[in-house]
């Protein structure tokens, strides 16, 4: 096959590069939705370890100093 | 702790592939058979090269995890076979688009470049399935590595019986006969080759960094939940 004009070459040439361009970016994308679900998890991790380290409130009545 | 490097490997990446892309369009010459649809040389081959290469790579990974039974390799393994998979789709796309380019059709099922490709590609995509549907993570590890291993064989075994074969319409890039470029095209080809290999090592690296950081947390969750 010859070989195609410019213009309707570029159309070729530029899908390959998108192609590359968008599988790289689908995959740092859905790092990025995993990246913020894991920073999720850790502030609730910190939560929980922030409710553990705190004291339990006293329910018991002090008694009455003489 | 595990993304150590990462960010010097990414600004690297990024510098390769910018350079890499910068040449192809402004300084690798036209070449004299295809013209201006020759430019998609310089992403899908070192794709294809990378994905390959990154399918043994995830097979000398499950190498060690049998000998070692150490879950970091499998992970590797795992995270490589992952990678060559999402490359392969890359490769069977772009591999698509210039085959309608040069040869008028979208695909050439007696071309035993492609198929060969195919047939590696549809092969590791069952890696998944497969290692998902065992339950145990010991006996999902050891199957994957098997798995891994065999397929990892087949890949050069593949590639030496395509070179075998004899074909007139796939071009040969990196061989004694018929692929010489000059001297620019190859300068070209082999920058963007370093950046497809820095790519893959930086999400490789990022990804097992995400893993391990998910692995982490999962830990440290049941242990507070335990106390």
């Amino acid at each position: 096959m010859p070989a195609l004009p410019l213009e309707e070459a570029g159309k070729y040439v530029a899908g390959a590069y998108v192609v590359f361009f968008a599988v790289i970016l689908i995959y740092v994308v859905i790092m990025a939705v995993r990246l913020s679900r894991l920073e999720r998890e850790i502030a609730e991790l910190d939560e929980l370890a922030a409710r553990k380290e705190r004291p339990e409130p006293d329910d018991r009545e002090e008694a009455p100093v003489p | 702790m595990y993304g150590k490097g990462l960010r010097g490997l990414s600004i690297a990446t990024a510098a390769t592939l910018v350079t890499a892309f910068a040449l192809v369009f402004f300084y690798a010459p036209l070449d004299a058979d295809q013209g201006f649809v020759q430019k998609i040389f310089y992403v899908h081959v070192p794709m294809a090269i990378v994905a390959l290469g990154g399918f043994v790579f995830g097979g000398i990974c499950a190498i060690a995890y049998l000998r070692t039974r150490d879950r970091k390799w499998d992970l590797r393994s795992y995270v490589a076979i992952h990678l060559s998979l999402i490359l392969g789709l890359g490769v069977l796309v772009t591999g698509s688009i210039w085959a309608r380019a040069s040869w008028g059709h979208w695909w050439v099922w007696d071309e035993p470049t492609l198929v060969s490709f195919l047939i590696i590609f549809l092969l590791y995509a069952c890696y998944q399935p497969l290692r998902f549907s065992i339950e145990d993570p010991d006996k999902q590890a050891r199957y994957a590595a098997v798995f891994a291993i065999l397929a990892g064989a087949f890949v050069p075994l593949n590639f030496l019986a395509v070179r075998l074969a004899q074909s007139l319409t796939h071009p040969r890039v990196l061989g004694t006969t018929g692929g010489d470029m000059p001297g620019a095209m190859r300068l070209t080809f082999l920058i963007a080759l370093a950046g497809m290999v820095l790519l893959f090592v930086t999400l490789w690296k990022y990804e097992i960094a995400a893993k391990r950081a998910r692995m982490r947390l999962r830990a440290l969750r049941r242990r507070l939940l335990e106390a």
